[in-house]
């Protein structure tokens, strides 16, 4: 068990240095930053003396290995656009995009599995039949679009909850604005939460209608048909412990693509969250924000992983067993 | 053997039919089954694959897999009609009156519960005892079944046992409620060999220990021969011949059986060829009119193929549906 995590850990570190270098060569080979931070009138002397304080005449190697090492105490640089620190910045930004992603996640999930098991077991009734129909078409509209279908009908025709931004914050603690605790903050949410949540609940749920009937027709599952314990046990027991399996790893991931594509939601409905931020930052090419996003969104998957990888070993009881013992 | 006594039978299928419909007509897969098993009785149910065998014992056990439905007949447990009862009642018949195990050990088991999760679960689904009770319970019936030190392996996953023993898990398992029927539909087949007659003396010694009845469907005539106290041949979803063991292996009446016999090798007899039945089962869309075994059959006349022949009795009890012994039976 130990040592598989920390197998895992190590595995991670490549993924982050490798995306590191990505995010180094970012910052180093897309525009001169010189030039991005300084104005019209410096002269070519102030600009050599900003290049040697920087430390851009160091070879390649010592300039990636003090962006690592910055990097790791959470320096990422001073944004060129709004000259304060990347990741005062980001993290001032990362409630905001948590929060709606954690709450479509979990709409998501639950939604998905729940549909996904309804549809499984009540399959041919007429119920079923719209839900798997208007999956569908879920699945087959862009995100952009769903969200300006929901403003449309809720927020302009409707007119029941906001059409952009975040509503009324409160801190908790120092820094995390949240949107949960005020009436505002939450009718906030809805739409977003939807927008964001909507196809990944499709997904989850197909692929838990899918892997339940599969699970329905085995032998263990008519075994325990045939010793008469009851319908829960054998359909919420049995079955979807067995279906769970398979989806608990889709789901992770989804929660990973949630968060890193939150941008387009976030870009539709003026959400102030980091995608918004990012997409801000490219069009003004600020790197270092560019940059930071870039290594957030590759720590939050190769977490999530992490996570999803110890789940799997608790559920499934499988993996847990040593080599040795596995077939008497 | 058992003799047959006067007591109501244990369970009495009565003109069982089953039926599957399917786009190009409805197919009937049983057809007027009927056959009984006393209190303590073996009953094997052999038939070539797709005779009905299984169907029968799923259809009896009220697990037919849709579109499959029963279609006519009467299934009786101890003078109780099944048949028809609700889906929550016959629920409560399945485990504890009616036990089932099935043919592969390997898939049976939920891999992702100790055995003991599934024990005590079934345990508790019928009888009313503590979880405590439920798990000293548990850990008898495996030491029954021939787990060893099963007070350790109870908490052990179904993957950390081996195909046989796993197969004993399954038979603790349909046993825990004291079933008075065990339906064996295939228990050996997915074994080898050295395992199976260990897995059907277990399973037939704890059912005498307990009274429990069997319906053992397999294909192996040879477990049929040492395990049950009658026989019911299948063919082609009706039943054929019907008799105590020892006169139909050592003399089948219906020309069927008598072909099945003739395709076992013995230690007795010196032979170059077995013999084989020629031709094969008819699909369920093309059963012949009249007897469906008459196109296979060496003694065919023209009244097998026309009208269908009833299960006769016979004076030696047993039942025969051909028209070879409707003479004999009128005298009688």
């Amino acid at each position: 068990m130990i040592a598989f995590i920390l197998r895992r850990i190590v595995q991670s570190v490549i993924v982050m240095l490798t995306v590191a270098i990505v995010a180094f060569a970012l910052f180093r080979f897309v525009g001169d930053p010189v030039a991005s931070m300084v104005g019209q009138e410096t002269t070519l002397a102030e600009r050599a003396e900003i290049r040697q304080a920087l430390g851009l005449n160091d070879p390649f190697p010592v300039q990636f290995f003090n962006f690592v090492t910055r990097a790791v105490q959470g320096d990422f640089g001073v944004s060129y656009r709004l000259q304060q620190p990347v990741m005062e910045l980001i993290l001032s930004r990362l409630p905001a995009t948590l929060e709606l992603a954690l709450v479509s996640g979990v709409l998501a999930f639950f939604f998905g599995v729940g549909f996904g098991v309804y549809t499984a077991l009540r399959r041919g009734n007429w119920l079923s039949g719209s839900i798997m129909t208007i999956s569908l078409i879920g699945v087959s509209l862009p995100t952009f679009l769903i969200g300006v279908l929901l403003i449309w009908v809720f927020a302009v025709e409707l007119q029941w909850l906001p059409s952009f931004g975040r509503g009324d914050t409160v801190y908790i603690g120092d820094w995390w604005r949240t949107g949960l605790l005020t009436e505002s903050g939450r009718a906030s949410l809805i739409l977003p939460a939807i927008t964001l949540g909507l196809y990944q609940m499709t997904l989850i749920m197909r692929l838990v209608r899918a892997e339940m009937l599969e699970v329905l027709r085995t032998d263990y599952i008519k075994f325990a048909r045939a010793r008469g314990l009851s319908n829960r046990a054998v359909n919420f027991g049995h079955a979807l412990k067995n279906t769970l399996v398979p989806v608990i790893t889709i789901t992770g991931l989804q929660m990973g693509s949630i968060i890193a594509f939150s941008i387009i939601t976030e870009t539709v409905f003026q959400w102030p969250g980091v995608g918004a931020l990012f997409i801000r930052s490219v069009q003004f090419v600020d790197v270092p924000v560019m940059a930071a996003y870039l290594m957030l969104i590759a720590l939050v998957f190769v977490v999530i992983n992490l996570i999803v990888d110890l789940l799997y070993y608790a559920v499934d009881p499988r993996l847990r067993v040593d080599r040795s013992s596995a077939r008497g | 053997m058992t003799a047959i006594s006067n007591k109501p039978p244990l369970l009495s299928v009565r003109d069982l039919v089953v039926e599957f419909p399917t786009r190009r007509g409805t197919l009937r897969a049983l057809d007027q089954v009927s056959f009984d098993i006393a209190e303590g009785e073996v009953l094997g149910m052999v038939g070539e694959s797709g005779a009905g065998k299984s169907l029968t014992g799923a259809a009896i056990i009220g697990l037919l897999e849709p579109p499959g439905r029963i279609a006519g007949g009467e299934v009786w447990l101890r003078g109780e009609r099944i048949d028809n009862l609700s889906v929550e009642k016959m629920r409560r018949i399945r485990g504890r009156r009616i036990g089932m195990v099935f043919q592969d050990p390997l898939t049976s088991l939920n891999p992702l519960y100790t055995v003991a999760e599934q024990l005590i679960e079934t345990i508790r689904t019928h009888i009313d005892v503590s979880e405590k009770e439920a798990r000293k319970r548990a850990i008898a019936l495996l030491d029954r079944v021939g787990i060893p030190a099963a007070a350790r392996r109870i908490d052990d996953y179904p993957h950390h046992f081996s195909g046989g023993m796993r197969q004993r898990v399954v038979i603790a398992l349909a046993l825990s409620a004291e079933p008075e029927l065990v339906i064996a539909d295939e228990p050996t087949t997915a074994l080898d060999v050295s395992g199976q007659a260990q897995i059907i003396d277990v399973l037939k010694d704890i059912c005498a220990e307990r009274g429990a009845s069997v319906m053992l469907i397999t294909h192996d005539m040879g477990v049929i021969a040492e395990t049950a106290d009658r026989v019911a041949v299948l063919y082609a979803g009706r039943m054929a011949e019907i008799g105590p063991v020892r006169d139909v292996v050592q003399a089948a009446e219906h020309p069927y059986t008598a072909g099945l016999m003739g395709a076992i090798p013995t230690l007795t007899q010196t032979a170059d060829r077995l013999t084989q039945i020629p031709g094969s089962m008819p699909r369920l869309n093309a059963i012949p009119q009249g007897c469906a075994f008459n196109p296979r059959c060496p003694r065919v006349f023209d009244r097998c193929r026309a009208e269908r022949p009833e299960l006769i009795a016979r004076a030696s009890g047993r039942h025969v549906a051909c028209w070879l012994y409707e003479t004999e039976t009128e005298n009688v």
